[in-house]
C-alpha cells in the first residue's frame, strides 16, 4: 500500500484516485459519495441547472440509491458521459453506477462487462415528422433523409429496418440530442428518429407543436435501465432493488407525503417490510433495513419522480404509456420483497 | 597525425563509467534505455493485468465483423453488411477526401488574402486583416459549428427550387440546399468496368485516365530536359510551350471523347435532387470551416514569404534585363517558397489533424467509423484507438517526409 | 539678330504668386480615395467588391443585432418580445440567455461563492508572469513565479494548505541534496537531488501531510474537479499544460539536439509521435485507455489525466519551439562554454538555456494560445468546455431550448479577445527581442 499514500494525499485533494476494489459498495461507503455517470444534456432525464444542480429522470434514480446507500440523497457525484465514453467509464471505476438512458441489450449485458439491473423507463425507437410532408406511417419513409445519433443503438435499428422494409434512406449524424432538433428544424432532414421519449421532449419544445407529428410505428425495443460494473452482484443488487422499492411504492400508494405515517401505521406486511418496520430485508444487502424508505424519501416513489420529471405536467409531457403500472395496463412489475 | 596524444593505457576502473567521458554517454544512454524498457514493460504488464481483470482480449477480429450501421458518404461501395475493416477503410477515405480538399481550398484562400493583405488598396487590405485575426483567434470547432448552423439555418430546403418563382440555381449546374449540395457529376457512356481486389474493386476508367495523365506529364517533363539540355549547349531554348500542351491536352481529351465522357446536370425529382452528386452538408461545413481556418494562417505565412524577399533582388532582375513575369518565376518565386513550403506543410498537416472534428457535425471520418460507431458497437477501445492512432501517424508521416525531400531539394546551396 | 531681343520684352514675374489650392481630384479625401481605392481598374473591382461583402454582411446581421433582447426568462418569451416590438417576422438575438448564464460560461459550476478563488488566481498567474514577461518587473519576482503553480492548485481547488506545502519541500529537499553532493560530482548531485525528491513524494509526504493537517488544519474550502467547467476549465488545463510541460519539452529538445543515439533517437521518436496524431486521439486515450496502463485499481480524476495527456501533447510543440531557440543561438556561445571550461550541465544552465529560452517566448505564446484554443475538445471526453459543453447543457434546460447563434458568438467573442490581445503581445515581444539581438 505505500504507493497508495502519494496518491491518498492527491485524493484528499479532490483530484485523484478512487481504489475500485471488487466491492463497490464498500468504496461507495469509504468515499461517502457516490459516482454516477449521466447524460450531460438530455432535457427531462440529466440536466444541469444554472447552479450545476443536476435533475431529472435518471438524476433522481442516482439520488435514490445514494439515499439508500449513504442516508443523503445529495451525497452524489454526477459524472458527465458521452456515448462513447460511458461504458468505459463504468468498466474503468470512474463511476459506480451509470444512469445513462442506455438500452439494455444482449450484447452490452454479456460482452461489454456491464451487468444491467433492471429498466427504468421503457422506450421505444420512433420519428417524428412535419405534418405537411404528409406521411402517417413509418413505412412511406422510402427515400427520406434521416436524422440520427451517432455512437448508439437507434442506427443500428434504423439500419435494420429501412432494410427489412426494403426501403432506402439517406442519414444525417448528428453528435447531440441538441444537434438532432437544430438539425430537423431546419429542414435539413425529413425525420428525426431517436427514443420515443425524446421525441416527446423535441415536439414539446418546438413553437408550433401541432405542426409535428410522431409516427406511430416504433421500430425498436429500448429498455433503459441502469447498469453497474459487472461481477458485483451485491451492488447490482442494491441499486436493482433500489428501482424497485420506488416501483413497489408507488404500487402499494407509498409517497414521499405519507412516509412516515405508513411507516408507523401501516397493517400491509409487505408495505412494512419495504419501508423497514418488519423483517431485515436491507442487513441482506449489507445496508440497513431504513433504506427503501431513505430512497423513497429524496424524490418519491416512481410515480412521483416521473410526474416531476417527465410526466404531463412538465413540458416533456409524457403520458405513462408502457412505463405505467402493471395493474394499470404498464409493464412495470416490482418482484415481491419478502 | 602522428603525434596524436597517446591514450592513457591504465586498467579500466567501474568509476570510469561516471567520470570519463569516453564512457560516460554509453553509461547513460544504457541507463536511460533500461529506463525505457523498464517503463515500457510496466505499461504493457499493467495493459494485459487490466485486459485480463475485464474479461477483454486483445484481438482485431472484430474488423472482419459485419458493421451493421450505414455511412451516408462513401466513396467505396459500402452497405451496412459491410464489414468494420470497410467501414474503417470509408472512414479513412472520408478523411483522406476531406484533407486533400480542405488543403487545396485553404492554399487557395491563403495565396489570395494573403497577396491581398499587401494591397495598396486600404479597403481590402483592412477587409483580409479582419478575416486573418478574426479565424486566427477563434477555436476552430467554433468555425466548424457555426458554418454548419449556417448551412442548415440559411440555407433553403430542395423544394425551394421547385417551379418557375423557385430559387434558381447556381450557373444552372449547382444548387445549395439546407440538407446536401447538389453538383454534377461526370459520368462516361463506355467505362472499361471495374476489376475486382477483394477489399476494394478498382475502376479501370478512372484508372486509365490517371495512367493517361501520368504518362503525359512524364513526357513532358522529358521535354522539358531536352529543352535544358538545348539551352545549356547553345544558350539558345528552343520553343516548348506548344508542345507541352499538345502533349497534356491531347492524349487526355482523346481519351474522354472516346469514353464519351458528358455532364450529369442535378435536377430536382421529387423532394431530392438526383442526377448530380449530393454532397452532405456536413462534409460541406467542415470543408469550409478548416479551408478558411487554415487559409487564415497560409495567408499570414503567404505575406511573410512574399515580404521576406527584398526589393533588391526584383530590381537586380530587372537591372539583368529579365521580364517581369521571368522575374517573378526564376527569381521571386523559388526565394519566397522556400520560406513558405515549410510551414505550408506544417498548416497541411493540422488541417489533416483537425479533420478528425469531423465529430462535431456528424461526418463520418476514421474517427467517425473506427474510433466513434465500431469502438462503440464492439467495444474494443484500446484497439481502436490504437489502430486510429497509427493511422494518423502514418498519413503525418508520409506528408513531412514528402516535406523533407522537398526541403532537401529547394535547400540553399552553400559554399 | 541681336536686336530681336531688344524689341521682345520677356515675362518675367517679379512677385510669388499666392498658393493655389491643390486641384480638387488631388487633395484631401478624393485624393485618398483615388490612391487608395480606385486606383486602377483591378483596385476599383476590389473595392466594390469589398463594399459589396460588407453591405450584405451588415444587411444580413444589423436587424438580428438590433433587435437583442436583454430581459427575459425565456427563449420565448425573447421571440415574443422581438415579434410584438418589431412585427412577426423579425429575428432578434436573445442575450437573455447569456445574463442568466454567464457565470456559468465563465467558472463552469464553481460554487458562485468562491468566484473569487479563480478570479484571485487568474490575478496572480499575471503577477507570476510578470517578470519573465515584462522587462521593468525586479527579478525578485521569480520566486513568486516558482511558487505560483503549487499557489494556483491551492486556490482552483482548495484544501488543505499543507498539501502544496509538502510538494514544495520535495523539491527544497532534492535541492538541498543537490547542493551538498555538489562538491563530489554534479552527477551524483543531480541523481541524488532526484532520489531524495522522490523518496520523499512517494514515502515521506503522505504521512507528514496527514500529521500536519490533523494538527494545524488550515486550509480552503474544497471544490472538486468535476465543478470545474467553461473557461474556469479551458484556462486551468491550458495553463496546467503549458507550464508542466515547460521542462519536458526542454529535455526533449535537449535530447533531441544530443549526440548520444539513443537519447536523441527516443526523443525525435516521441516528438514525431505526439505531433503525429491529432489531439482528439490523445484526449480519448485519456479517457479511455489511460486506465488501461495504469496499475488495475488506481483511477485518476479525468480533468488530471487530461491534464497530464494535454502536457505530454504540449511538450511535443513547446520542444520544437525551443529547438528553434536553441539553433538560433551562434555557434560562438557553445563554444566559449567549453573554452571556460564549464561541463554540459554548466554551460545549459548559465549560458545557453537562458537565451534560447528568452527568443523561445513569443513561440511558447503562440503554442499556449493554439493549446488554449484546443482545450474545447475536451468535450468530446465529457468535460464542460465553454464552447459546447456548457452550451449543450444550457440547450437542455427547457427554457433555452433552441438557442444556438448567442452562445456560440459570446464563446468565441471571449475567445477572440484572450487570444488576440496574446498574439499581439506575442508579436510586440518579438520585436522587442529581435532589437536585443542586433
Amino acid at each position: 500500500m505505500k504507493k497508495t499514500l502519494f496518491l491518498g494525499s492527491l485524493t484528499m485533494a479532490g483530484l485523484a484516485a478512487s481504489f475500485v476494489s471488487a466491492a463497490t459498495l464498500d468504496d461507495v461507503k469509504a468515499r461517502g459519495e457516490l459516482l454516477c455517470g449521466v447524460n450531460p444534456g438530455l432535457t427531462g432525464f440529466a440536466a444541469p441547472d444554472a447552479n450545476g444542480t443536476w435533475s431529472g429522470f435518471d438524476v433522481a434514480l442516482c439520488r435514490a440509491v445514494s439515499a439508500a446507500v449513504l442516508g443523503d440523497g445529495n451525497k452524489v457525484r454526477f459524472v458527465p458521459t458521452t456515448g462513447e465514453t460511458r461504458f468505459t467509464a463504468l468498466s474503468s471505476g470512474e463511476v459506480d453506477l451509470l444512469v445513462r438512458n442506455t438500452t439494455w441489450t444482449y450484447s452490452r449485458d454479456t460482452d461489454l462487462g456491464l451487468d444491467f439491473a433492471g429498466v427504468n423507463y421503457y422506450d421505444g425507437q420512433g420519428f417524428i415528422v412535419r405534418k405537411d410532408l404528409g406521411v402517417t406511417s413509418a413505412k412511406e419513409l422510402e427515400g427520406a433523409t434521416v436524422c440520427i445519433q451517432t455512437g448508439t443503438t437507434t442506427e443500428l435499428n434504423l439500419a435494420d429496418y429501412f432494410a427489412s422494409n426494403g426501403m432506402t434512406y439517406t442519414p444525417v449524424a448528428v453528435q447531440s440530442n441538441a444537434e438532432g432538433e437544430q438539425q430537423y428544424l431546419a429542414g435539413a432532414c425529413d425525420t428525426y428518429t431517436t427514443d420515443a421519449s425524446g421525441l416527446a421532449a423535441t415536439r414539446a419544445s418546438l413553437a408550433t407543436p401541432e405542426d409535428h407529428i410522431i409516427l406511430p410505428e416504433i421500430i425498436s425495443k429500448e429498455p433503459l435501465g441502469p447498469a453497474t460494473r459487472s461481477g458485483d452482484s451485491q451492488w447490482n443488487d442494491i441499486v436493482r432493488w433500489t428501482l424497485n422499492a420506488l416501483i413497489a411504492a408507488e404500487e402499494y400508494g407509498v409517497t414521499s407525503a405519507n412516509l412516515d405515517e405508513l411507516a408507523s401505521s401501516s397493517q400491509n406486511p409487505e408495505v412494512r417490510r419495504l419501508l423497514g418496520v418488519e423483517g431485515n430485508l436491507g442487513e441482506m444487502m449489507g445496508l440497513d433495513n431504513d433504506w427503501a424508505k431513505r430512497a423513497i424519501a429524496v424524490g418519491g416513489n416512481y410515480g412521483e419522480i416521473f410526474a416531476a420529471t417527465v410526466g404531463e405536467a412538465t413540458p416533456i409531457g409524457l403520458a405513462r404509456g408502457l412505463n405505467a403500472q402493471w395493474t394499470q395496463g404498464g409493464l412495470l412489475y416490482a418482484p415481491p420483497f419478502r | 597525425m602522428a603525434n596524436a596524444v597517446e591514450k592513457p593505457k591504465d586498467s579500466f576502473r567501474p568509476s570510469m563509467l561516471l567520470y570519463d567521458t569516453r564512457y560516460r554517454s554509453l553509461t547513460i544512454q544504457i541507463v536511460v534505455f533500461a529506463l525505457f524498457v523498464a517503463a515500457a514493460a510496466w505499461l504493457i504488464d499493467n495493459t494485459v493485468r487490466n485486459l485480463s481483470a475485464l474479461g477483454k482480449d486483445f484481438d482485431f477480429g472484430f474488423l472482419g465483423v459485419r458493421a451493421g450501421y450505414d455511412i451516408a458518404q462513401h466513396l467505396i461501395p459500402y452497405t451496412q453488411n459491410s464489414t468494420h475493416a470497410q467501414a474503417m477503410l470509408v472512414g479513412l477515405l472520408n478523411t483522406l477526401l476531406i484533407a486533400v480538399m480542405g488543403c487545396a481550398l485553404a492554399t487557395v484562400i491563403g495565396v489570395i488574402v494573403g497577396v491581398l493583405r499587401l494591397s495598396s488598396n486600404w479597403l481590402v487590405a483592412r477587409l483580409m486583416t479582419v478575416y486573418v485575426e478574426m479565424f486566427r483567434n477563434v477555436p476552430v470547432l467554433l468555425w466548424i459549428l457555426l458554418f454548419y448552423t449556417v448551412f442548415s439555418e440559411a440555407s433553403p430546403t430542395p423544394a425551394a427550387f421547385r417551379g418557375e418563382d423557385g430559387q434558381s440555381m447556381l450557373l444552372g449546374l449547382f444548387a445549395v440546399t439546407n440538407r446536401y449540395t447538389a453538383i454534377p457529376d461526370v459520368a462516361v457512356e463506355r467505362g472499361f468496368g471495374t476489376l475486382d481486389l477483394g477489399l476494394f474493386s478498382l475502376n479501370l476508367t478512372f484508372a486509365a485516365i490517371v495512367v493517361v495523365l501520368a504518362a503525359s506529364f512524364y513526357v513532358r517533363h522529358r521535354l522539358k530536359a531536352r529543352a535544358r539540355a538545348v539551352q545549356e549547349s547553345t544558350g539558345r531554348r528552343p520553343s516548348t510551350w506548344w508542345k507541352s500542351l499538345l502533349i497534356v491536352v491531347l492524349p487526355i481529351a482523346l481519351l474522354l471523347w472516346v469514353l464519351g465522357t458528358h455532364l450529369l446536370v442535378p435536377s430536382l425529382s421529387g423532394f431530392n435532387f438526383t442526377g448530380g452528386i449530393n454532397v452532405p452538408n456536413s462534409f460541406m461545413a467542415l470543408w469550409l470551416a478548416l479551408s478558411f481556418y487554415t487559409g487564415a494562417f497560409i495567408a499570414e505565412i503567404v505575406r511573410a514569404g512574399i515580404l521576406a524577399v527584398s526589393r533588391g533582388q526584383s530590381e537586380a532582375a530587372f537591372a539583368l534585363g529579365l521580364r517581369p513575369r521571368r522575374t517573378m518565376s526564376l527569381v521571386i518565386l523559388p526565394q519566397a517558397l522556400r520560406v513558405i513550403v515549410p510551414p505550408l506543410i506544417s498548416q497541411f498537416l493540422n488541417l489533416t489533424k483537425n479533420s478528425s472534428l469531423a465529430i462535431a457535425v456528424g461526418y463520418l471520418d476514421l474517427r467517425g467509423t473506427l474510433g466513434g460507431i465500431t469502438l462503440n458497437q464492439t467495444g474494443r477501445e484500446l484497439e481502436c484507438v490504437l489502430l486510429m492512432m497509427l493511422i494518423y501517424l502514418a498519413i503525418s508521416l508520409i506528408i513531412s517526409g514528402g516535406m523533407n525531400v522537398y526541403n532537401s531539394r529547394i535547400r540553399l546551396k552553400e559554399r | 539678330m541681336s536686336d530681336t531681343h531688344a524689341q521682345t520684352v520677356p515675362f518675367v514675374r517679379d512677385t510669388m504668386l499666392p498658393q493655389a489650392a491643390p486641384p480638387a481630384g488631388q487633395a484631401g479625401a478624393v485624393r485618398w480615395l483615388r490612391e487608395n481605392l480606385f486606383s486602377g481598374w483591378v483596385n476599383t473591382v476590389l473595392t466594390l467588391l469589398g463594399l459589396l461583402a460588407l453591405f450584405v454582411l451588415v444587411k444580413e446581421m444589423a436587424p438580428w443585432f438590433l433587435h437583442s433582447v436583454w430581459n427575459a426568462n425565456t427563449l420565448t418569451e425573447c421571440r415574443q418580445i422581438v415579434a410584438d416590438r418589431w412585427g412577426p417576422d423579425a429575428t432578434g438575438a436573445c442575450w437573455a440567455m447569456i445574463r442568466e448564464r454567464w457565470p456559468q460560461f465563465l467558472f463552469g459550476f464553481y460554487p458562485s461563492n468562491l468566484y473569487w478563488r479563480p478570479v484571485t488566481a487568474l490575478v496572480l498567474l499575471f503577477v507570476a508572469l510578470a517578470p519573465v514577461l515584462f522587462p521593468g518587473v525586479p527579478r525578485r519576482l521569480m520566486v513568486f513565479s516558482v511558487l505560483y503553480p503549487f499557489l494556483g492548485f491551492w486556490l482552483l481547488w482548495g484544501g488543505s494548505i499543507w498539501l502544496p506545502v509538502v510538494a514544495i519541500l520535495g523539491f527544497v529537499i532534492g535541492y538541498a541534496v543537490w547542493r551538498v553532493l555538489q562538491r563530489r560530482s554534479p552527477l551524483l548531485a543531480l541523481l541524488g537531488g532526484i532520489v531524495a525528491a522522490l523518496v520523499w513524494w512517494l514515502f515521506l509526504a503522505g504521512p507528514v501531510n496527514e500529521a500536519l493537517t490533523s494538527a494545524l488544519p488550515l486550509g480552503l474550502e474544497m471544490v472538486r474537479s468535476d465543478r470545474f467547467g467553461g473557461f474556469v476549465l479551458s484556462l486551468t488545463i491550458g495553463v496546467a499544460a503549458i507550464s508542466l510541460s515547460l521542462p519536458l519539452g526542454i529535455m526533449l529538445a535537449l535530447g533531441r539536439q544530443s549526440d548520444m543515439f539513443l537519447i536523441k533517437t527516443m526523443s525525435v521518436c516521441f516528438i514525431e509521435f505526439i505531433r503525429g496524431v491529432p489531439l482528439i486521439t490523445l484526449l480519448f486515450t485519456a479517457s479511455l485507455l489511460l486506465n488501461y496502463f495504469l496499475p488495475p485499481g488506481t483511477n485518476f480524476d479525468i480533468i488530471l489525466r487530461v491534464i497530464i495527456m494535454v502536457t505530454l501533447f504540449a511538450a511535443a510543440y513547446i520542444a520544437e519551439v525551443i529547438r528553434g531557440g536553441l539553433a538560433a543561438l551562434p555557434r560562438g556561445q557553445y563554444e566559449a562554454g567549453n573554452a571556460l571550461g564549464l561541463n554540459y550541465f554548466q554551460a545549459q544552465r548559465l549560458i545557453i538555456l537562458p537565451q534560447a529560452l528568452k527568443i523561445s517566448i513569443p513561440g511558447i505564446v503562440s503554442t499556449f494560445i493554439g493549446l488554449f484554443k484546443d482545450t474545447t475538445l475536451v468535450i468530446f471526453v465529457g468535460l464542460l468546455d465553454p464552447l459546447k459543453g456548457i452550451t449543450d447543457a444550457v440547450r437542455a434546460s427547457t427554457d433555452w431550448k433552441g438557442i444556438y447563434w448567442e452562445p456560440y458568438i459570446f464563446v468565441g467573442a471571449i475567445f477572440f479577445l484572450f487570444c488576440f490581445g496574446m498574439s499581439r503581445y506575442s508579436m510586440h515581444l518579438e520585436r522587442r527581442l529581435k532589437r536585443d539581438h542586433r
